[in-house]
C-alpha cells in the first residue's frame, strides 16, 4: 500500500541525492518526492509517497534515519494530516464546449489560468482522489498535456 | 594563529589522534602534501591509493582507531573507492581525505576532476565537500565522530585544491553537535528482561556473534555469558577470534564454509541469540531454512539491520558490550548438558577435515597455528586460503583475523597487512594470500620495504584462481573457465628482487621447519608453498540449500 512519510532533513548540499539514491540502491518505489525549505531556512521537509508493505516501509524509515542530515520521519500514512497536490492540465477547448469546461472546472474549485482559441489551461489543488478524478472528468474533452506536484502533507493542529 | 587550510585539516588529525596517514601524492593535494613537511603526522608513501586505503582499513582493525587514507582528485579519488566499499561492508572505522579541482572548476570537468562525494555515497556513512576554509575544523571533528561511533563506517572529506590554500584563524575545535546523529548504546531495560526470560527458558540455546562484538568491552561479557549460562557460540566471519576457538564452547565458523557442527546447532537450536551481527547471505544460507526451529534474540546497534535479513522474536538495539553486561548481571547459572552432549557428538561424527596424503593448505595453516597461536594477527586476502585460514588456524582472540569479509575483495590482504603491522610494529603479523590475490596489489611489497615492515607472507600458489575454480566445480559442470593463471611470475625472484628473504615449502615434511625459521626471521619474509588447484574447501553449503544440508569432506 502506499506510505505518506514526511521527513525533515538538514538543508545541506546532496541531501536531495542522498535520498533519492537510497530508494533507488534499495529497490523501494518513490511514487513521488516534493521537497522545499521550511519555516526554518536550515531545515527542508521532504513529503516521500512510498509504495511497499509494511516491512518494506519500516526499512526505507530505518535506513533515511541512517543518513546523517535526516532529522525526522513520521509515517503519516494514518494520522490526521491534510494531503495537497496541485495539477495543471491544458484540455481542448473550442466554441462549442468552452463553456460546459468552465462549468466543470467550477465544480471542482479549479482556476483557469490560460487561455487560447483550441484550449483552455486549468489549475487545481486537491487530494489525490481529487486529483485523479479531476483527470478522469476532463479526459474525455482530450487533455493535451499536464503537469502535476508530488503530494504535500502537514499534520492536522491538536 | 593564522593557519592555511591544508595545515589545519594536519592540526585537526592530530587532535584528533593521528598519527600515520596512508596516501598517494598529486596536483590537487600539494598544499596537503607540504603542510605535512612540518607535521608530527607520520605519511606513508604506497604504491596505489586502493592500497592506501586497505592499509587504513588494515591499521583500523588493529588499532580500534579509524585509519586515514589521503589521495588526490580523480583516479586518486577512483583508486580509493573499492577500500571504501570494503571498509563499509565491514563497518571498519574510516577517514578517506581527497583533494579536490579547485572551486572555480568543480562542474567543468576539468583535469583530474572526479566528483567522489557523488560516487561514494552509496558506500559511505557520510561524506563532506569542504566549500568554506572555516568548516574543516568541525568537519574533521564530525568526520572521526561518525567514523567511529554507533556502527563504524568510512567517512570522506573532498577538500577543493583552493580551500586547502585559503587563510584561516585557528581557534581549536568546536563542539560537535550532529543533530541527525544519536547512536542509541544502552539497550531497552524491558526488551533485557525478555530476553533473560527467553535464556532461562532455552533448551538448546547458540549464540551467533559477528563483527559488531570487536569492540574493547564486549568479548569479555561474550564469555562471562556463554560460561554462565553454558551456551555454545559460533561467529561468521568478521568475528573469528572474537570467542577462543579452542574452547568446548566454540563451534567455530558459521554458515557457507563453516563447520558442519556449527551448523547444525544453529538448525537444531530452539534460541539463537545474534550479537552484532547481520544475519548475511553467507552466513545464513537459504533464509527460509536458517534457525528455523529456534527463536531469535537480534542485539544490534544498527536498527536498520533488526528484521532486515531474517524475522527476528526479540530485538535489542544497543550496544554489544553495553547490552550483555546488562544482560549477565540478570542471568542465572544454567547448563545444558544433554544439548553439549549432542555439540560433541557432531563435533565428533562430523569434524573438520580434508585429505592429508599430500602438502594442503589446511595442513599448513594448521601447522601455522600450532606455532603461532596466541602471539600472531593473520591478514588474509581473499578465496579458498581465506576460508581453509578461518577454519583452520584456530583464532583465540578479538581482531586476531584481519579480512575482507563484506565486500570479499581480492587484493586486500598485502596492503592491509602493511596497516596492521604499522599499528601493532612490534607483533608478529603474517599474510596468508594465494597467487591470484596477491597480484592484485602486489605493488605494496615496495610500501612494505620502504617502512621496513618485518610481514610474514606465506603464499599458497595452485597457478589457478581457486575459489572461482571451486564454483564452476559446483556450478558449471566441471567447465573451468578464466581460472587458470598459466603464466605466474617466479615468486620467489619476484621478492628477491624487493630485497625480501624467500623460502619454499613443497611437502608436508618440511612445513613446520620452514615455517619456524621464516617466523622467526627478523625483517620481511616471503613464504611460497606449491599446492594443488583441485582442492575444494569443505565444508559447503551450495547455493539455496541450508545450514541443515552442509556438505563436509568424506
Amino acid at each position: 500500500m502506499r506510505h505518506t512519510l514526511s521527513v525533515t532533513v538538514e538543508n545541506k548540499p546532496g541531501i536531495l541525492t542522498r535520498v533519492a539514491g537510497l530508494f533507488a540502491r534499495r529497490g523501494y518505489n518513490i511514487e513521488s518526492l516534493v521537497v522545499a525549505e521550511t519555516e526554518n531556512p536550515q531545515i527542508s521537509r521532504m513529503t516521500i509517497v512510498v509504495d511497499g508493505d509494511g516491512r518494506i516501509i519500516e526499512q526505507v524509515s530505518k535506513q533515511l534515519h541512517k543518513l546523517i542530515n535526516v532529522l525526522k520521519i513520521q509515517d503519516i500514512t494514518h494520522e490526521e494530516a491534510v494531503h495537497r497536490e496541485l495539477i495543471l492540465l491544458r484540455v481542448n477547448a473550442d466554441a462549442t464546449n468552452r463553456t460546459e469546461i468552465l462549468q466543470v472546472a467550477e465544480v471542482f474549485r479549479a482556476r483557469i489560468v490560460d487561455m487560447s482559441r483550441a484550449s483552455v489551461t486549468i489549475e487545481a489543488t486537491g487530494d489525490t482522489s481529487k486529483i485523479e478524478a479531476i483527470l478522469t472528468t476532463f479526459r474525455p474533452y482530450g487533455i493535451k498535456e499536464f503537469a502535476r506536484t508530488g503530494r504535500l502533507s502537514m499534520m492536522r493542529g491538536k | 594563529m593564522e593557519l592555511n587550510g591544508a595545515q589545519a585539516l594536519l592540526k585537526a588529525l592530530e587532535a584528533n589522534g593521528v598519527d600515520v596517514i596512508f596516501g598517494y601524492p598529486g596536483g590537487s593535494v600539494l598544499p596537503i602534501y607540504d603542510a605535512l613537511l612540518d607535521s608530527p603526522i607520520h605519511h606513508i608513501l604506497v604504491r596505489c591509493e586502493q592500497g592506501a586505503a586497505h592499509a587504513a582499513s588494515g591499521y583500523a582493525r588493529a588499532s580500534g582507531r579509524p585509519g586515514v587514507c589521503l589521495a588526490t582528485s580523480g583516479p586518486g579519488a577512483t583508486n580509493l573507492v573499492t577500500g571504501i566499499a570494503n571498509a563499509y561492508m565491514d563497518s571498519i572505522p574510516m577517514v578517506a581525505i581527497t583533494g579536490q579541482v579547485p572551486s572555480s572548476m568543480v562542474g567543468t570537468d576539468a583535469f583530474q576532476e572526479v566528483d567522489i562525494t557523488g560516487i561514494t555515497m552509496p558506500i559511505i556513512k557520510h561524506s563532506y565537500l569542504v566549500q568554506d576554509v572555516t568548516e574543516i575544523p568541525r568537519v574533521v571533528q564530525e568526520a572521526f565522530h561518525l567514523a567511529s561511533t554507533g556502527r563504524p563506517g568510512p567517512v570522506l572529506i573532498d577538500i577543493p585544491k583552493d580551500v586547502q590554500q585559503t587563510k584561516l584563524t585557528w581557534d581549536g575545535l568546536p563542539e560537535i553537535d550532529i543533530k541527525g546523529y544519536k547512536p542509541t548504546f544502552k539497550g531497552h531495560p524491558a526488551q533485557i528482561k525478555n530476553a533473560v526470560h527467553m535464556i532461562e527458558a532455552s533448551e538448546r540455546p547458540v549464540i551467533l556473534v559477528g563483527g559488531g562484538i570487536v569492540n574493547p568491552q564486549a568479548p569479555a561479557e561474550l564469555m562471562e555469558l556463554a560460561r554462565k549460562a553454558q551456551i555454545p557460540v559460533t561467529t561468521t566471519l568478521m568475528a573469528v577470534g572474537a570467542f577462543p576457538e579452542t574452547d568446548d564452547l566454540s563451534l567455530g565458523l558459521i554458515g557457507m564454509h563453516g563447520t558442519a557442527y556449527a551448523n547444525l546447532a544453529v538448525s537444531n537450536a530452539d534460541l539463537l541469540i545474534g550479537i552484532g551481527v547481520r544475519f548475511g547471505d553467507r552466513a545464513t544460507g537459504n533464509t527460509a531454512r536458517f534457525a528455523k526451529n529456534a527463536k531469535i534474540i537480534h542485539i544490534d546497534i544498527d536498527p536498520a539491520e533488526i528484521g532486515k535479513n531474517t524475522e527476528i522474536d526479540l530485538p535489542i538495539v544497543g550496544d554489544a558490550g553495553t547490552v550483555l553486561a546488562e544482560i549477565n548481571r540478570l542471568v542465572g547459572e544454567h547448563r545444558h548438558d544433554a544439548w553439549m552432549e549432542q555439540i560433541a557428538t557432531w563435533k565428533r561424527e562430523r569434524p573438520l577435515k580434508y585429505r592429508t596424503d599430500r602438502l594442503t593448505v589446511q595442513y599448513v595453516l594448521e601447522e601455522m597455528g600450532d606455532l603461532t597461536r596466541d602471539r600472531a594477527i593473520v591478514a588474509t586476502d581473499v578465496g579458498q586460503h581465506q576460508m581453509w585460514a578461518a577454519q583452520h588456524y584456530k583464532f583465540l582472540r578479538p581482531g586476531q583475523l584481519v579480512t575482507s569479509a563484506g565486500l570479499g575483495c581480492m587484493g586486500f590482504g598485502l596492503p592491509a597487512a602493511n596497516g596492521v603491522q604499522v599499528a601493532r610494529p612490534d607483533d608478529l603479523v603474517i599474510l596468508v594470500t594465494g597467487d591470484g590475490s596477491i597480484q592484485m596489489q602486489m605493488q605494496e611489497l615496495g610500501t612494505a620495504r620502504q617502512e621496513n615492515l618485518p610481514l610474514k607472507i606465506v603464499l599458497f600458489n595452485n597457478n589457478a584462481l581457486g575459489m572461482v575454480r571451486q564454483l564452476q566445480h559446483f556450478y558449471c559442470d566441471k567447465r573451468f573457465s578464466g581460472v587458470k593463471l598459466s603464466f605466474n611470475p617466479d615468486f620467489i625472484a619476484l621478492a628477491k628482487a624487493y630485497g625480501i628473504q624467500t623460502y619454499q615449502i613443497h611437502s608436508k615434511e618440511e612445513t613446520k621447519a620452514v615455517l619456524e625459521e621464516a617466523f622467526a626471521h627478523p625483517g620481511i619474509v616471503l613464504v611460497e608453498v606449491l599446492v594443488d588447484e583441485n582442492e575444494i574447501v569443505y565444508p559447503s553449503v551450495l547455493g539455496n540449500k541450508g545450514l541443515d544440508e552442509t556438505l563436509v569432506y568424506e
